[in-house]
C-alpha cells in the first residue's frame, strides 16, 4: 500500500471573522522574575449544531488543559460563573467576567457536519473590555479534535505572551515496560500532553533515542536489530523504515538532523574510539568531523547548521564544545564541576540545554553559547536527554528512578526552572524528542 | 477561503502499520545477546566438560569487571582473560561476541562509547594473546543491559563488566 492511500489529509483551514486586528494591553511577559499565573475563563464552547455538543466541551477542556499547564495561566473555577456563553457573537458582558477576576475570557463555537469540524474563537482582555486579536476559525475534521483545541490554545497563548506557541507538536520518545534487568523498549509517538499515544516499533529489539526531522515526518533511532546498534531512519506515516548506516565492525548511534533536513550527525564506535560523523542522508556519503582517542558524542546542530554542540571527554571527563559543522577545532563552554552531556542546541539558538552529573546527582540545566550563564533546572537521582519544545521556552527529559523498582518517565519544566510535572505515559518512557510545530 | 494551514493526521495510518515490524533479523549466528549468559550450548557438555560452554562460563570465567568510568584493565581481569585465550586457542571451532556494559551512572550515549570501549580492551587483549581476531566480535550495551537492578555500587560493580559470549560459529 502506498503511503498516499494511507494518509488521511485534511487541510484546516483558517478564517479570519473579522477585519480588525488590534492588540490589547493585556499581556503576559515572561521573564525570569516570579510569574503569578493570570486567571481566566475558558467556558465550554458554543455548540452550533446537535452533533457538535460533544465536542463544545471537550474542546474547551483541552484548550483550558493546555494553557493552565504552562503554568502561566490559571483557569477560573467554572462554578465561579456569573454569566454563561450562549451565543458566539452575542456582547460579553465584561462585568461579569471582572466580577469573578477572569483577565482573559476565550469563547468558542463549534460546528459538526458529518465527519468535518470547524471550531471558531475568539480572546477578550476582560478588564480592559477589549477583543485580543481577531476572531479565528479552524477547519478539519471529528477524528482532529485535540489538534484543533491545541491550535486554539496556541492562539490564545501566542497573543497573550507574544511568544511563538507549541501544544500543536508531538513527541517521539521510548515506551519501557518490563524491570530493569528485562526491560523491553519500542518507539512510540504521541500529543506533547500525553495524548494519542501510537507505536512505531515493536520490543523485539532494542532501540535507543529517537529525534525528529525537522519537519517531523522522519525520525532517526538506534536499533539492536542486527545484534549490533545501528542508526535507522523512520517514516512516521508509513512506519517504513531503513537503516541509515550500517559499516561493519562498527556500532552507530545519536544521530541528529540537521536544520534542513539533508545531513545526520552521529556517533560512530570503531576499534574503541567513539567519534562524530556527519552523513549526506540522499547520497549516504559520510564524512568524520571529530578525531583522536576520545569518546566524541550526542552531538546537535545550531539552528542555522553552521555549528556542532557536542559532549567529549578528551580532557579527561565529560565536558561540552562547540566546533564548526565542517569539523575542526573544537571549543570547550562547560567548565563548572561535574560533567556535561547530551547537550542540545536551542530552536531559538540562544542557549544549550544539557545533563550534568555532580556529586551523585543528574541535573537538567541550559547555558549559554559561550558557556556563560549556566542554570541547573532540575536534580534527581537520575535525569538526562533534554529536548526543545518548538519555542525554546520548555524542555522535556528523562527523569528515571532509584532501586531495583526504578522506572523511567518524561517530565517537563520552563527554561526558568518553574513548572516542573510529568506527563503522562503508559508504562515507562524516556528519550523524548519534541517535534516543531505542526502545519 | 484563505487556506494557510495543511495537516496530515497520521493516526488511522499508524494504527494500521504500528504491527507491520515483523523481525527480519533472526538467524544469527549470535547466542542470548539480552543476557550476556551462554545459554544456548547446553547439551554439550555440563560444567565439567572443559569443553563445554558451561565450564567456559564458570570455571575459566566468561566476564571482567572495570572501575567506575574507565576501561582498564584490572589484574585480576587479565588472568581471566589469559584463561579464555587458553580455552578459545583449544576449542578453536567456537567465535565470540565481547558485550561491553556500563552501570546505570552516566548518560545513555557515553555509556554506549564506554562499554565499546571496554569491549574493545578486551578484544584487544584476547588478540595480543593469539586469538585471531577473525574469531572476535565487540558491541557495547552501555547501560541498557544491566544484570544486577539495585543502584548501589554492590550492582554498579557487577554492571560494569565486558562479556565474553561464545557462538557456533566456524563450523557453520
Amino acid at each position: 500500500m502506498t503511503l498516499k492511500k494511507l494518509m488521511a489529509v485534511v487541510a484546516i483551514c483558517v478564517l479570519p471573522l473579522t477585519a480588525w486586528a488590534q492588540n490589547g494591553p493585556l499581556r503576559i511577559e515572561i521573564t525570569e522574575g516570579v510569574v503569578e499565573p493570570m486567571p481566566f475563563a475558558a467556558p465550554n464552547f458554543v455548540a452550533e449544531s446537535g452533533a457538535a455538543n460533544e465536542f463544545a466541551e471537550r474542546l474547551a477542556r483541552v484548550v483550558v488543559s493546555d494553557l493552565a499547564g504552562t503554568g502561566l495561566f490559571r483557569e477560573v473555577p467554572r462554578d465561579a460563573y456569573i454569566s454563561q456563553i450562549t451565543s458566539f457573537d452575542a456582547p460579553v458582558q465584561y462585568v461579569d467576567w471582572k466580577a469573578i477576576n477572569a483577565q482573559a475570557l476565550v469563547t468558542g463555537a463549534v460546528n459538526v457536519s458529518g465527519s468535518n469540524l470547524s471550531v471558531k474563537f475568539r480572546v477578550y482582555d476582560v478588564f480592559s473590555g477589549t477583543e485580543i486579536g481577531s476572531g479565528l476559525q479552524f477547519a478539519g475534521t471529528t477524528q482532529g479534535w485535540r489538534r484543533m483545541a491545541h491550535k486554539v490554545a496556541d492562539q490564545v497563548y501566542a497573543r497573550i505572551t507574544g511568544e511563538q506557541p507549541y501544544f500543536d507538536s508531538r513527541v517521539v520518545y521510548v515506551s519501557e515496560q518490563g524491570p530493569k534487568d528485562k526491560r523491553r523498549k519500542r518507539l512510540a509517538i504521541m500529543d506533547y500532553d500525553g495524548a494519542n499515544v501510537q507505536y512505531l516499533t515493536g520490543s523485539e529489539h532494542l532501540v535507543l533515542a529517537p529525534r525528529f526531522s525537522p519537519t517531523g515526518d522522519r525520525v532517526l533511532y538506534t536499533s539492536y536489530e542486527t545484534g549490533f546498534p545501528r542508526i535507522y531512519v523512520l517514516e512516521v506515516g508509513s512506519v517504513k523504515r531503513r537503516v541509515l548506516e550500517s559499516q561493519d565492525g562498527s556500532m552507530s548511534f545519536a544521530p541528529r538532523f540537521s536544520p534542513d533536513g539533508r545531513t545526520v550527525v552521529y556517533s560512530l564506535a570503531r576499534g574503541g574510539n567513539t567519534d562524530i560523523f556527519r552523513m549526506d542522508v540522499a547520497s549516504g556519503s559520510s564524512v568524520r568531523l571529530t578525531s583522536g582517542p576520545a569518546i566524541e558524542t550526542a552531538p546537535s546542530y545550531s539552528p542555522d547548521g553552521s555549528r556542532i554542540v557536542f559532549e567529549s571527554d578528551r580532557s579527561g571527563s565529560q565536558q561540552i564544545y562547540i566546533m564548526s559543522a565542517n569539523g575542526g577545532e573544537a571549543k570547550r563552554i562547560s567548565f563548572g564541576k561535574g560533567r556535561y552531556g547530551t547537550p542540545v542546541w536551542s530552536p531559538r539558538g540562544d542557549l544549550i540545554a544539557f545533563t550534568k552529573q555532580s556529586k551523585g546527582r543528574f541535573h537538567i540545566g541550559v547555558m549559554r553559547t559561550d558557556g556563560s550563564e549556566e542554570r541547573l533546572l532540575t536534580a534527581s537521582f537520575l535525569d538526562e536527554g533534554p529536548t526543545w519544545s518548538p519555542n525554546g521556552r520548555v524542555i522535556m527529559f528523562t527523569r528515571e528512578t532509584q532501586g531495583s523498582a526504578g522506572s523511567a518517565s518524561l517530565y517537563s519544566v520552563d527554561i526558568s526552572g518553574r513548572n516542573l510535572k510529568r506527563i503522562p505515559t503508559e508504562g515507562g518512557a524516556s528519550d523524548p524528542s519534541w517535534s516543531p510545530l505542526q502545519r | 477561503m484563505n487556506m494557510i494551514t495543511k495537516a496530515v493526521l497520521l493516526t488511522s495510518v499508524l494504527a494500521l502499520a504500528a504491527c507491520s515490524n515483523k523481525s527480519d533479523f533472526v538467524g544469527d549466528d549470535v547466542v542470548d545477546l539480552n543476557a550476556g549468559a551462554n545459554t544456548g550450548f547446553e547439551g554439550t557438555g555440563g560444567a565439567n566438560d572443559p569443553t563445554s560452554v558451561a565450564f567456559f562460563q564458570q570455571s575459566v570465567g566468561d566476564r571482567v569487571l572495570f572501575e567506575v568510568d574507565t576501561s582498564t584493565l584490572t589484574g585480576q581481569g587479565r588472568l581471566i582473560l589469559d584463561g579464555q585465550t587458553r580455552w578459545l586457542t583449544t576449542n578453536s571451532d567456537y567465535t565470540a561476541i565481547i558485550e561491553g556494559h556500563a552501570d546505570e551512572q552516566g548518560t545513555r550515549e557515553y555509556n554506549v562509547a564506554l562499554g565499546e570501549r571496554r569491549a574493545n580492551e578486551v578484544r584487544d587483549y584476547l588478540v595480543s594473546k593469539g586469538v585471531p581476531s577473525s574469531r572476535l566480535r565487540v558491541v557495547s550495551y552501555g547501560k541498557e543491559r544491566p544484570i544486577e537492578i539495585c543502584s548501589q555500587e554492590g550492582c554498579y560493580a557487577k554492571n560494569r563488566r565486558a562479556v565474553t559470549v561464545l557462538a557456533a560459529g566456524l563450523s557453520g
